[in-house]
């Protein structure tokens, strides 16, 4: 999927493609125990994403300039150098779904044993999100604010100059 | 170490690399932001997947006998990807409106078609 992502210079199909993989990531994360961000990832960006790209090609064409098809070597070579890095780095890492994992054993029994009971949500990921962390979310309200300000300062000062 | 177990990394790995090459190799701008998405997305599976538990269910708390010495999966990631997914939301939606500014101003999208106009004035 991603693979043909790269290779294909339709850029429709391009979108397309990417809001398919969105929505297998989101049945991934399904598989994983996160439903949560199942959802968000299925809505946002299989839904929205993929709506905005389309509303950006209606705007500026669906085509891929052509005769750039082939793999270019410089980009390919720092690409595998830092994968290979990265694969790596893995060998340290503990294996999947180990519940001994440093990861599982911080904070997250905590929060497993005491949300339920303080905040009185059974879901204890919108519990830490709207209870613990809410000043976060609320901050990351304004970073999608100002994001949305953004969008509407960079393409209404363009329509105003063509007046 | 266990080879099989390192698995879930290694995708990650290859997805992240996917969109790198993509934002990097590519010229065409909507395409580097899908690029973008790739990457985004690989982080998120990377995220996800060390949450999880074996034989571990979503952490909502199961209600009566059932629930007694249920594992469920780690929710601090899970919490944190939310976050992440919206705010990549957010700052997608700003690169796609460059990208149709900078298609007005020039004309195109492509990278090099760009630079070749700033050269020529």
């Amino acid at each position: 999927m991603a693979v043909g992502i790269v290779r294909l210079d339709n850029l429709l199909a391009v979108v397309m493609l990417s809001g398919i993989y969105s929505l297998i990531s989101a049945s991934l994360f399904v598989t994983m125990d996160a439903v949560d961000v199942a959802f968000t990832e299925a809505s946002v960006g299989g839904g929205i994403a993929t709506v905005l790209m389309l509303a950006t090609l209606a705007l500026t064409g669906d085509t891929e300039k052509p005769g750039k098809g082939k793999l270019q070597i410089v980009p390919l070579a720092a690409v595998t150098i830092t994968g290979a890095l990265l694969i790596y780095g893995t060998l340290d890492m503990p294996s999947f779904g180990d519940p001994m994992a440093a990861i599982h054993q911080h904070v997250a029994p905590r929060y497993i044993e005491e949300a339920p009971k303080t905040t009185g949500i059974p879901n204890i990921v919108t519990s830490v999100l709207a209870s613990y962390r809410g000043y976060d979310t609320m901050g990351e309200l304004a970073v999608i604010f100002t994001a949305g300000i953004g969008v509407i300062l960079i393409l209404g000062s363009g329509r105003r100059r063509d007046d | 170490m266990d080879i099989p177990g390192l698995f879930n990394y290694w995708i990650v790995i290859f997805l992240m690399m996917t969109g790198f090459y993509v934002v990097i190799a590519r010229g065409n701008l909507v395409k580097k932001i899908v690029g973008l998405n790739i990457f985004q997305t690989s982080v998120f599976i990377l995220y996800i997947s060390m949450g999880k538990v074996e034989d571990g269910t979503a952490p909502i708390v199961i209600e009566g006998a059932k629930g007694v010495g249920a594992v469920y999966s780690n929710p601090l990631p899970h919490v944190l990807i939310l976050t992440a997914i919206v705010v990549g939301i957010a700052t997608t939606a700003l690169g796609l409106a460059l990208i149709v500014r900078i298609k007005e101003a020039y004309g195109t999208v492509e990278e090099d078609d760009i630079f070749a106009q700033d050269e020529a004035e």
